[in-house]
């Protein structure tokens, strides 16, 4: 690879004058034709070679490169006659109505042109490039009406534009010559007051009279399967441009009458307006032959699509790969598992050294074919061989430091994972390479939340990092435990999910092993020391828990079992003998889990400061080891204990059924009566709201009692062994999700509401007209384990419906607020002074947050003042 | 506390106040001094290593931090916040109309809250009432037209005069001065308005009606809906509709913690630091509410950002991404080719200082890893 150490410092912005335009162009393009007829590019036509090569085998008359090396040149086409540039008609505009129609001198005095001139750069400085315009349009504006020139005292005519390039004084047409001779007269030191710099622009290029042709290479010819070439777009357009020309001139030698040419004069003027701007309002778009409208320049810089967007602010990239993805919880959080079809198509570039000689010898023995092998040898001057059979034998013997191996991948090679849309920086994480059998990338489930990734059939990206400075900074700042803390808020944002928050759970809730069960278990894990246990032969599930624990590690907190998070246990009615009654106080002394059940509150992501403690305390290396182990030893847990749900699960009592019956019974008689109420008219309205209003708030009240009573009846008789009661204690789930199974649906609402009148008068066509009764408005009484009624099954199909259509417009909405900010605050950081400022030195805040603490270092955004306090003095 | 002041003092300047703070309301009653210098100690190096690092784009980390859980929002654009509060805009188009800089809100909206501490319910519905703007047609009992006489005849309802606090002439003379070319007169609870032109016809006089119907009378303009609620154990008075400037003059209002939520409103009449505080504590209502939990400092950053230059500005392609120095940044937001074309005319020059300019033209970018650079003696440099 070449490197250079030059640097593009900064860009300007010009316009090309017609001097430049030729000095700069490769060929003057003369005629219209593309090929001749052995198919070779006409001289002086616009496929000329002069102007760059895109077919294979030729080679550039300019450059002397061939395909793909030429960078392709610039040509000139000389107009017949002068035409408007689309693109400054307003800029000309405002020229022609601020100058004098004799003298060109800008219609101000000369005091006011001074003090114009000083305003400017006063404002400039101190307010910006923006607020400059606004001051010049301003004054444009108040100098627009002046009758007489102040400087040569005649008379002015009012300009004005007939859309889109016709200039029209009175009612009279100024013609792109007269236009041109006009802005010519314009003097320098005035063109400043219009807000431009004479050394970039004169006005009068902005009237063409040579037209700069682009190379070859930006518009190259394709050739089809059948042989036929097919030409870009431009080069159509171009095509026209010539051929109109070329008519014009022969048209003005021939001594034409003047209508001929004022015709051709003006269709040259639609043509090379559309040449630059495809879309103009007056202009019909020049369209293809099958009516699809040309891409020319603009359609190509601009949109999503276009060049700025598309190719320079998003780039492409070799050495990457892309694969359903599928859970393995025996994978470190940081591993990814790769199939080993791809390690043999991606390779990491290794440099020959003696101490790896021998090694990447017996790599290159294996070739491209054999795993692991190598599949390319880059010779110090730059040139790849690819190793095959053939070439292995002198790669072999020729090996010598200073050469370059493209080796397979193997493990813990890094790479970069991704998924889309990568709409935070957790989104693309490094990972260490696991080969692994089958086809697809494998990863821990821990890391499914920063990617918000799942396995219904999600895809990722890996990339392989080919530089040592790329590496580096993946595996400092990039790896996964770098980015166990999430930035927006400063809490863990990997923790442990579905089956491992269950099992530890169950595991720290009522589990006792054998000294020699829980040895097993712990070990099935990757833990082989067991010196917490002492000499027990019985040993707790705390026990078991507390070996993943750091051996110093104290921490105090609660569960979210907890009935009174806030108050302190001493206080809790709960609290008695020294120990809460639902073992929600989680007390960690020297790495021992002496009470408490672990559940999501602590374990899960974004929740819980057990493991923003440990990451506080002992780094993000360590941290990933615990968690890793907390998630194996979780589904292990659940592997040895045995944890499934059935049907009898959602079973409930009789007695319970009819207590549920007749609780949602009373609540659907209530609403029966504030029907009846609002029908005749006694419900009295709550302030602001119409009776209607009113009604619907109330009815909405009491439906959702009913379903939470439910839910509650449910809850009081399920046993605590009922799997799902123990993953909505463990806040995997939640009790909602069992009261629906084998209680009562409950209200489906959309946007806020009662579902309300598709048809006339009512939600489906099996009520009656006007009625508002629970089940006419989306009350479903029915759990899904006893069955829905037809209409009740619509109602959930409704809010389904309505939640997708949410979905499908928030995404976009979301989007573009999201380029917003980011486009907006792209440029802001950190300088080395403590301030924030933006790329123009501004400063924006004075130190960061206040406080300068980066909330990815913190806890929560703060430090923990208290813990320190009680480090220090004790309780 | 005092005796430990000498502490404090010594590490102002090198642990923020916030931090200072917390430990003063933190210290255990009895506290050793020695104690106290090594909390002091402790949280110091705490606070160094938990600093931010130079060159971090904090941007692009708030950016993200707020973009990222958008996607998480519900579009459901109004809500009834509790049972019987207001409508308000909330969720995702609340926080893009808080980000625009939008000038005309969807729900304008106040919280008013009263200089009297203690007031008995009834006086707060009295203040409410006397707050709304109220037009001629809620405090009647009939109004109609006169044929014989020329006049509209209108019978006021004196139990609401009394409760909007209201007097008969004040109405009149509002009513003189709402609508052209009339005369009114009054008579105990009755008002009679007549055209002061002769000979005009009856129609007019019903089109008078109508117009009079809805001319405004009392209370502050805009302020369309008044709801007194108990907050805490503190009246507030929640409305639709604002006019901040004229509420905070009325002497029964808490001029201190009134609020409204319109940026430019309260930019108008409070100031930009007033307005600053606004963004962000309405940005902050809008996430919480949708269960979004984001670090302060993200939105503090945005607010920022839009506040730099003395007025608030939105982050649009009018606000500040049309403002970025770069002819390049700007370009790759929206609308390239008219910031290219008015960069030529004016020869500007990217100096290619911030993060896309440089992607574009594949450049290391001045933030992060590559923000430091090293410079180093070469040998011929030394020998000359």
């Amino acid at each position: 690879m070449q490197t250079s150490n030059k640097k593009v410092k900064n860009i300007q912005f010009k316009i090309f004058s017609p001097k430049l335009i030729k000095q700069v162009a490769a060929a003057k393009v003369v005629t219209p034709e593309l090929y001749d007829k052995e198919g070779y590019p006409v001289d002086g036509g616009l496929m000329d070679i002069r102007l760059g090569v895109v077919d294979p085998g030729l080679t550039c008359k300019t450059c002397g490169n061939k395909l793909k090396e030429c960078p392709g040149h610039h040509g000139y086409i000389e107009l017949a006659r002068p035409v408007v540039h689309i693109m400054f008609v307003t800029t000309v505009l405002n020229l022609l109505r601020c100058t004098c129609r004799e003298c060109g001198r800008i219609l101000a005095s000369d005091a006011e042109i001074a003090a114009q001139k000083r305003r400017l750069k006063k404002v400039e400085k101190e307010r910006g490039l923006k607020e400059k315009d606004v001051a010049i349009k301003l004054f444009l504006q108040k100098i627009r009406g002046v009758s007489k020139c102040p400087h040569c005292r005649s008379r002015q005519v009012n300009v004005s534009l007939e859309k889109p390039t016709r200039f029209l004084e009175k009612d009279k047409r100024i013609s792109p010559i007269e236009l041109r001779s006009r802005l010519e007269k314009i003097p320098d030191k005035d063109i400043e007051l219009f807000g431009i710099d004479p050394e970039s622009m004169r006005p009068e290029w902005t009237v063409l009279t040579v037209l700069p042709i682009p190379s070859v290479s930006m518009r190259p010819s394709i050739t089809l399967q059948s042989g036929e070439r097919s030409e870009d777009d431009l080069t159509h357009k171009l095509g026209d441009i010539v051929r109109i020309n070329q008519r014009l001139f022969e048209n003005i030698n021939a001594g034409a009458p003047e209508i001929i040419i004022e015709d051709l004069w003006d269709l040259l003027q639609y043509h090379v307006t559309t040449f630059f701007k495809n879309n103009v309002a007056q202009l019909p778009p020049a369209r293809h032959r099958s009516g699809e409208p040309l891409k020319t320049l603009r359609d190509r810089i601009e949109s999503k699509q276009g060049r700025i967007r598309h190719n320079l602010a998003g780039k492409r990239t070799n050495f990457s790969a892309r694969s359903v993805i599928s859970p393995d919880a025996m994978l470190k959080i940081n591993e990814v598992g790769m199939p080993s079809e791809m390690t043999m198509k991606l390779t990491v570039p290794e440099r020959v050294n003696p101490w790896n000689i021998e090694y990447l010898k017996t790599l290159i023995e294996k070739g491209p074919l054999n795993y692991p092998g190598a599949n390319y040898v880059i010779r110090p001057d730059g040139r790849r061989k690819r190793i095959t059979d053939e070439t292995k034998e002198e790669l072999l013997e020729e090996l010598e430091p200073g050469y370059i191996v493209e080796r397979h991948i193997i493990d813990g090679d890094l790479a970069l994972f991704n998924r889309q849309p990568s709409l935070h920086r957790m989104s693309m994480m490094c990972h260490k390479v696991k080969v692994l059998d089958g086809k697809t990338f494998r990863l821990n489930v821990a890391v499914c939340h920063p990617y918000n990734a799942d396995f219904d059939g999600d895809e990722m990206n890996l990339h392989v990092p080919q530089t040592e400075e790329a590496r580096a900074e993946a595996e400092l700042l990039l790896e996964v435990p770098t980015q166990l803390v999430s930035p927006a808020l400063g809490l863990t944002i990997m923790g442990c999910t579905q089956d491992a928050v269950t099992g530890n759970y169950i595991l720290t809730k009522d589990l006792e092993f054998d000294r020699n069960d829980a040895v097993q278990l712990l070990y099935s894990v990757g833990i082989d020391n067991f010196n917490k246990f002492g000499r027990k032969e019985k040993v707790s599930g705390k026990d078991v828990f507390s070996v993943l624990l750091p051996d110093d590690f104290d921490f105090l907190g609660r569960n979210g079992i907890c009935i009174a998070p806030a108050m302190p246990c001493k206080e809790c009615k709960m609290w008695k003998n020294g120990k809460c009654e639902l073992d929600a106080r989680i007390e960690i002394k020297d790495g021992k889990l002496l009470t408490g059940i672990m559940d999501a509150k602590q374990l899960s992501a974004g929740k819980g400061l057990l493991l923003r403690t440990i990451h506080k305390q002992y780094g993000s290396t360590k941290t990933a080891e615990i968690l890793t182990s907390m998630f194996k030893l979780g589904i292990k847990v659940l592997l040895k204990r045995g944890f499934t749900i059935g049907l009898s699960d959602v079973e409930i009592s009789e007695d319970a059924k009819k207590r549920i019956e007749e609780e949602i019974e009373k609540s659907l008689e209530e609403v029966e009566r504030l029907i009846e109420q609002y029908k005749s008219k006694e419900l009295t309205p709550l302030p602001g709201r119409t009776r209607k209003e009113t009604l619907e708030i109330k009815t909405l009240g009491v439906l959702n009692k009913a379903r939470n009573a439910a839910g509650e009846i449910v809850a009081e008789q399920s046993s605590d062994i009922n799997p799902i009661m123990i993953m909505a204690r463990c806040g995997r789930a939640k009790l909602l999700n069992l009261a629906m199974m084998s209680a009562c649906v409950g209200q489906q609402s959309m946007r806020g509401q009662r579902i309300g009148e598709g048809y006339v008068d009512r939600s489906l066509p099996c009520f009656r007209r006007g009625d508002l009764g629970a089940a006419a408005r989306g009350f479903i009484k029915n759990g899904f384990k006893h069955g829905l009624q037809p209409s009740e099954f619509f109602y959930g199909a409704m809010t389904g419906r309505d939640s997708l259509m949410d979905t499908a417009l928030r995404t976009p909405k979301s989007g573009y607020l999201y380029r917003r900010l980011s486009n907006a605050m792209q440029d802001l950081k950190v300088e080395y002074d403590g301030t924030v400022r933006d790329c123009s030195g501004q400063i924006v805040q004075f130190e960061y947050g206040e406080d300068g603490i980066d909330v990815s270092k913190s806890e929560q955004g703060t430090i923990n003042v208290q813990k320190i306090i009680t480090d220090v003095c004790g309780e | 506390m005092a005796e430990f002041d000498d502490l404090f003092k010594k590490y102002e300047g090198l642990i923020p106040e916030s931090l200072l703070n917390d430990v003063k309301d933190h210290l255990p009653a009895k506290v050793k001094k020695s104690d106290v210098q090594k909390i002091l100690e402790k949280l110091h190096i705490e606070y160094e290593l938990a600093k931010i690092d130079a060159g971090e784009s904090v941007g692009l980390i708030a950016a993200e931090s707020m973009g990222e859980p958008g996607t998480q929002m519900t579009l459901n654009t109004k809500h009834a916040g509790g049972v019987s509060e207001l409508q308000v805009t909330i969720g995702l188009p609340r926080l893009i109309e808080i980000f625009d800089g939008r000038k005309q809100l969807v729900t304008p909206s106040m919280e008013i809250y009263l200089s009297d501490k203690n007031p008995s319910p009834d006086k707060v519905s009295r203040i409410a009432a006397k707050i709304k703007e109220t037009s001629l047609n809620e405090l009647v009992k009939t109004i109609e037209v006169n044929v014989a006489d020329a006049t509209i005849e209108v019978d006021l309802d004196k139990n609401l005069l009394a409760k909007y606090g209201i007097r008969t002439q004040a109405i009149a003379k509002a009513l003189q001065k709402g609508l052209k070319n009339v005369n009114v007169k009054v008579k105990e609870d009755s008002l009679f308005i007549k055209l002061t032109k002769e000979g005009e016809e009856l129609n007019k006089l019903y089109a008078l009606k109508e117009e009079a119907k809805k001319t405004f009378v009392s209370g502050i303009k805009g302020i369309k809906q008044v709801l007194p609620v108990k907050k805490g154990d503190e009246y507030v008075i929640m409305t639709a509709g604002s006019n901040l400037k004229k509420v905070l003059t009325f002497e029964e209002v808490d001029s201190y913690k009134t609020k409204c939520n319109d940026i430019f409103e309260t930019l108008k009449v409070l100031g930009l630091e007033a307005a600053r505080q606004l963004i962000i504590e309405e940005a902050i209502k809008v996430l919480e509410d949708q269960g979004i939990n984001i670090d302060i400092r993200h939105i503090m950053l945005a607010t920022d950002i839009m506040c730099a230059t003395g007025e608030v500005k939105g982050i649009t392609r009018y606000g500040i991404v049309g403002e970025k120095s770069s002819v390049l940044a700007r370009a790759s937001f929206e609308t390239p080719i008219k910031h290219i074309i008015a960069a030529s005319e004016r020869g500007e020059i990217d100096k290619l200082s911030s993060v896309i300019e440089n992607v574009m033209i594949n450049q290391a970018i001045p933030a992060g890893t590559g923000l430091p650079s090293l410079r180093i003696k070469s040998e011929g440099a030394v020998k000359k």
